[in-house]
C-alpha cells in the first residue's frame, strides 16, 4: 500500500510541474494589456507605463514565470493586477462559495441517484426501470442554465421562495444555505442522472456474477443480495464518476454562477479573463488542477482500500 | 412531505421580510470595479461606487451636468485666467477623522500630475503649473495658460480628494473620503455596501445604508429586478426588456442621456478610408434610426458630429449625413470603387456594438461595401484596434464627458491629423468666456462633420429601471456616478 501510494504522489508532482508550464505559457499569449484595461482609452501612454512598471509588466515571460512558480513553492499566489490584493484572499473569499456549492451539489446527486439506481436495477424491465431510464434521460439532455432560468421564474419570481441568485455571505449559515440550493439542485441534476445510469448498469453487471447465485442459494433475498453484495462490488465505477464530478463542479459552475451572480471560482477566472487580470488566472487554475489532481489521487487511494486486490497491481 | 413544506413556508417569510426595511437600498451594476481609488482607474465602476456618495472633488457635477461646488464652495479667477482661488469649505472632515485642509487639496492634485502618477485622466490636470495652500481654507491654483474648463475638469471623479499621507495601496479596497456615504464592506464578487456617514459636512444623505449588488448576465439582472433582490438598476443592461418593466406598475423605467457618442470609427490612415469622398460616402450608407430602433430598441438619439445633444452648444448635424444609399453609391463610383471593396468591422462586447454592427454590415452592403466582421472582447479590442490600429472599422462609444479634444491627437486610434483642429482645440483651451467658447465648440464640430472623419451613429441613452417608490436616483449621466446621497422612499 505504502509504494502504491508513493508511486500515486511522484505522478501527481509531474503532473503539477508539467500544468505549470502549460498554464502560465498559454495563458501569457493571450492579447491584451490589464493596465490600458484599467486605465481606459483616454489615458495618456506614460500613465499606461508608469502602470506597467507598477505592476511588473515590464519585465520578461520567462522571469515572471519563475517568480510565479517560487511564489507558488512557498504558498504566495501573487498580487492580482487589477484588484492590487493578494490572490490568496480573493481566492478564500471564492472558495466558500464554489466549495460548499460542489458539495451540496454531490450531496444531492448522490442522494437522489443511489436510491434510484438501486430501484432500477432492482426492478429491471419494469414500468419502474423505464421511468428512472427516460426521466435520467432527460435529466441528462436538458441544458442546465436553461433548467436553471426555468426554475428562477418558478420558483424565485412566481413565488418568491428563494432569492433570484447571489450569495449573502456565511454570517448566516441557513441564508447562506438557501441561497446555494436552487443553483446546487440544478447542478446535481444532471450529475444525478449520469451517476444513477451508472449505477444501475454496474449493479446490472455485478447481478450476473457467480457470488451472486451463490448469495440466492445460501438463502439470501433479492433484495438482500443486492444491497449486502452487488452493491459493493458496483461501487468501483461509482466512485470514478463521483470523482469526476466532483473535478467538474468545483471549476465547471462557470455558467450556473453567472446566471445565479454568486461569487465563485468560475465567474472569477471568467472575469479575470477579460480584465487580463492573468496572474489570477494562472493562480486559480493551477489551484483548480491541483484539486483534480489532489481528487484522483484519493479516489486511486480509495479504489484501493474498496478493492484489496489493486494494491497488489504493479 | 408536511417537514419540508413547512420549510419553504419559513424560507418565504424570510424573503418577504427584506422588502419591509425602507431606509435602505439594494441596487444593482453590471461591473465591480477592480478597486475602490477613483484617481487610479478609469473603470466607471469605480466612479459608480465613489463619485459624490465616497469621494469629493473641488467641483462636482450636478444630475443636469452643469458645474457646482463640490469641497470648494467659491472661487476667484484672477484677471489672466491663470488663478485660482478657491475656498474651502471649514469643518470637512474625512470619514477616518483627519480634517480637510489645504494641504489635502494641494497634495491630491500633485499627486496626479506627477510624472509616475497612474491617472487615468493625467490630461485633466496637465496644464497646472503649481499648487500652493493658502492658508487652511484657501488654496491657489496657477495654470500654465488659460484653460477654459479647468473648473470641468475638477469635476472629474479623477480629480477626488484624499487625505495627504494615506497609504495609497490601503485606499484601493478601504477609501476614505469626505463624502456623504461612509464605505462599509465589500463581498468581491457581489456586492459593496456604504453606510450614511453621520458627521457629513453637507446635507446628510437621506438613506442609512446602500448596497450595490454585481451582477453581470442581463438575464440574471432581469430576474433581480422581477423578484424584488435589487430595489433599482440605474444602468439597466438589457434595453429589450424596458417596455415589461414599463408595463408592470411596480416599476419606473427612467430613460436619460449620456456622455455616450457612439460612432462608427473609421481609420483614417487606411486606405481606402483615406479619402474623404469614402468616408463621406460611408456616412450616406448609414441608416442611424434603423440602427437605434434595431440595436437600441428604440432608445438613442441621432448625433451628426461627435458632441452630446443635451449640451448647450450642441450643433445638429444629422442632416449632413442623412441616409442616402443612392449618393453613397454615386460617391463611391466617384473615389473609384463603383465595385465597392471589402473592409474590417471589429466590434468589442457591448449590444450597441455587436447588433449595431450587424445592421451596420447589412446597410453597407447595400452600397457596395462588405465588411469581415470578428467580434473581439475589450481586451482583444485594445491590442488590435485601439494600440495596433490594425481595423477598418469599428464602433465604440466614447464616454468619457467633454471629449471632442480627442481628434486633436493625431496618434489617437481613428488617426484623424488635421492642423487646423489641432489650432481649434488650442484656441479653445485658452478662452475662457462661455459665448467664445460655445463658437469655437461649434466650429470644431462642424470641422470634423465636414471631414467625415467617423461615422456618427447616436447619443447612448441612460436606462434604468427602479421600484416605482424610489425618489432621487439621477436621470442623466453627466458623469458616470450613481449619486445615492439624495435617494429616499415614499410610501
Amino acid at each position: 500500500m505504502l509504494r502504491f501510494t508513493l508511486k500515486r504522489l511522484i505522478s501527481l508532482a509531474l503532473s503539477l510541474v508539467a500544468a505549470s508550464v502549460v498554464i502560465f505559457f498559454t495563458i501569457e499569449i493571450i492579447p491584451g494589456d490589464a493596465a490600458r484595461l484599467m486605465l481606459g482609452i483616454n489615458a495618456t501612454q506614460d500613465a499606461v507605463d508608469a502602470l506597467r512598471v507598477q505592476l511588473g509588466l515590464d519585465q520578461g515571460m520567462l522571469a515572471r514565470y519563475l517568480s510565479w512558480v517560487s511564489g507558488l513553492l512557498q504558498g504566495d499566489f501573487g498580487i492580482s493586477y487589477t484588484y492590487r490584493v493578494p490572490v490568496v484572499d480573493m481566492v478564500q473569499g471564492r472558495v466558500w462559495v464554489s466549495l460548499p456549492l460542489a458539495l451540496y451539489a454531490l450531496l444531492l446527486s448522490t442522494l437522489i441517484a443511489f436510491p434510484v439506481g438501486i430501484i432500477a436495477a432492482a426492478n429491471r424491465g419494469s414500468w419502474a426501470d423505464w421511468l428512472v431510464m427516460g426521466g435520467t434521460q432527460f435529466g441528462v439532455a436538458v441544458p442546465n442554465f436553461w433548467f436553471a432560468m426555468i426554475m428562477v421564474n418558478l420558483l424565485a419570481i412566481k413565488y418568491r421562495w428563494f432569492t433570484a441568485g447571489g450569495f449573502p455571505g456565511w454570517e448566516d449559515p441557513m441564508l447562506a444555505l438557501k441561497s446555494l440550493t436552487l443553483p446546487a439542485f440544478v447542478l446535481a441534476l444532471p450529475q444525478a442522472s449520469i451517476l444513477a445510469r451508472v449505477m444501475r448498469s454496474a449493479l446490472l453487471d455485478t447481478l450476473s456474477e457467480d457470488f451472486m447465485r451463490t448469495a440466492r442459494a445460501k438463502g439470501r433475498t433479492r433484495q438482500g443480495a443486492l444491497v449486502h453484495h452487488a452493491l459493493r462490488n458496483a461501487l468501483i465505477p461509482v466512485l470514478t464518476i463521483i470523482g469526476l464530478q466532483f473535478s467538474f463542479l468545483l471549476a465547471g459552475a462557470i455558467i450556473i454562477e453567472k446566471v445565479f451572480f454568486l461569487p465563485g471560482l468560475g465567474s472569477m477566472i471568467f472575469t479575470a479573463i477579460t480584465q487580463r487580470d492573468l496572474i489570477v488566472v494562472e493562480s486559480v487554475v493551477m489551484l483548480l488542477v491541483f484539486a483534480v489532481i489532489l481528487v484522483t489521487f484519493l479516489v486511486d487511494i480509495t479504489y484501493a482500500l474498496v478493492d484489496p486486490r489493486l494494491r497488489r497491481r504493479p | 412531505m408536511k417537514r419540508i413544506l413547512t420549510g419553504a413556508s419559513v424560507l418565504a417569510l424570510l424573503a418577504t421580510g427584506a422588502f419591509a426595511a425602507n431606509t435602505s437600498i439594494t441596487i444593482g451594476d453590471q461591473l465591480e470595479p477592480p478597486h475602490l481609488d477613483p484617481t487610479a482607474g478609469a473603470a466607471g465602476a469605480i466612479d459608480n461606487v465613489t463619485y459624490a456618495n465616497i469621494y469629493e472633488g473641488l467641483t462636482r457635477f450636478a444630475s443636469d451636468g452643469s458645474v457646482i461646488p463640490g469641497l470648494a464652495e467659491s472661487w476667484e479667477i484672477s484677471e489672466d485666467g491663470l488663478g485660482y482661488t478657491f475656498t474651502l469649505h471649514s469643518g470637512v472632515k474625512f470619514h477616518d477623522g483627519a480634517d480637510m485642509t489645504a494641504s489635502d487639496v494641494v497634495w491630491s492634485l500633485n499627486r496626479a500630475r506627477a510624472e509616475d502618477s497612474t491617472n487615468a485622466q493625467k490630461g485633466l490636470f496637465a496644464g497646472i503649473e503649481s499648487v500652493e495652500a493658502l492658508d487652511d481654507t484657501t488654496v491657489l491654483v496657477t495654470l500654465s495658460a488659460p484653460n477654459g474648463s479647468f473648473l470641468f475638469n475638477m469635476a472629474w471623479g479623477d480629480a477626488s480628494i484624499l487625505n495627504e499621507g494615506d497609504d495609497i495601496e490601503a485606499l484601493k479596497s478601504k477609501p476614505n473620503g469626505t463624502g456623504a456615504f461612509v464605505f462599509g464592506n465589500w463581498v468581491q464578487g457581489d456586492s459593496i455596501t456604504l453606510v450614511r456617514n453621520e458627521n457629513y459636512w453637507g446635507t446628510p444623505a437621506i438613506l442609512e445604508s446602500a448596497t450595490i449588488k454585481y451582477i453581470s448576465d442581463p438575464t440574471a439582472a432581469f430576474n433581480a429586478v422581477m423578484a424584488g433582490d435589487v430595489d433599482a438598476f440605474p444602468t439597466f443592461p438589457a434595453p429589450e426588456n424596458l417596455p415589461q418593466f414599463d408595463a408592470d406598475p411596480r416599476f419606473t423605467v427612467i430613460v436619460g442621456s449620456t456622455e455616450g457618442e457612439t460612432i462608427l470609427s473609421t481609420n483614417n490612415k487606411m486606405p481606402p478610408f483615406d479619402n474623404p469622398k469614402v468616408r463621406e460616402a460611408l456616412a450616406h450608407a448609414i441608416d442611424r434610426q434603423a440602427i437605434i430602433d434595431g440595436a437600441m430598441f428604440g432608445y438613442g438619439t441621432p448625433i451628426g458630429t461627435h458632441f452630446a445633444p443635451h449640451n448647450p452648444a450642441y450643433l445638429d448635424l444629422t442632416a449632413q449625413s442623412n441616409y442616402d444609399p443612392d449618393l453613397a453609391r454615386a460617391l463611391l463610383a466617384e473615389a473609384g470603387f463603383a465595385d465597392g471593396f471589402t473592409t474590417t468591422l471589429k466590434l468589442p462586447p457591448p449590444s450597441y456594438a455587436r447588433r449595431g454592427g450587424e445592421i451596420i454590415a447589412a446597410q453597407l452592403r447595400e452600397v457596395g461595401i462588405q465588411t469581415e466582421v470578428t467580434n473581439l472582447e475589450w481586451g482583444q479590442w485594445l491590442e488590435e484596434v485601439f494600440k495596433g490600429k490594425d481595423f477598418g472599422l469599428t464602433i465604440v462609444s466614447h464616454t468619457e464627458p467633454m471629449d471632442i479634444g480627442i481628434y486633436a491627437n493625431p496618434d489617437y486610434y481613428f488617426q484623424y491629423d488635421s492642423p487646423a483642429f489641432q489650432a481649434l482645440m488650442e484656441a479653445l483651451n485658452a478662452a475662457t468666456d462661455t459665448a467664445e467658447r460655445t463658437a469655437l465648440l461649434q466650429q470644431a464640430q462642424q470641422m470634423i462633420a465636414d471631414d467625415y472623419v467617423n461615422g456618427y451613429l447616436f447619443q447612448l441613452a441612460k436606462t434604468g429601471v427602479a421600484n416605482a417608490n424610489i425618489r432621487g436616483l439621477w436621470e442623466n449621466a453627466p458623469t458616470q456616478a450613481a449619486d445615492l446621497t439624495a435617494v429616499y422612499w415614499v410610501d
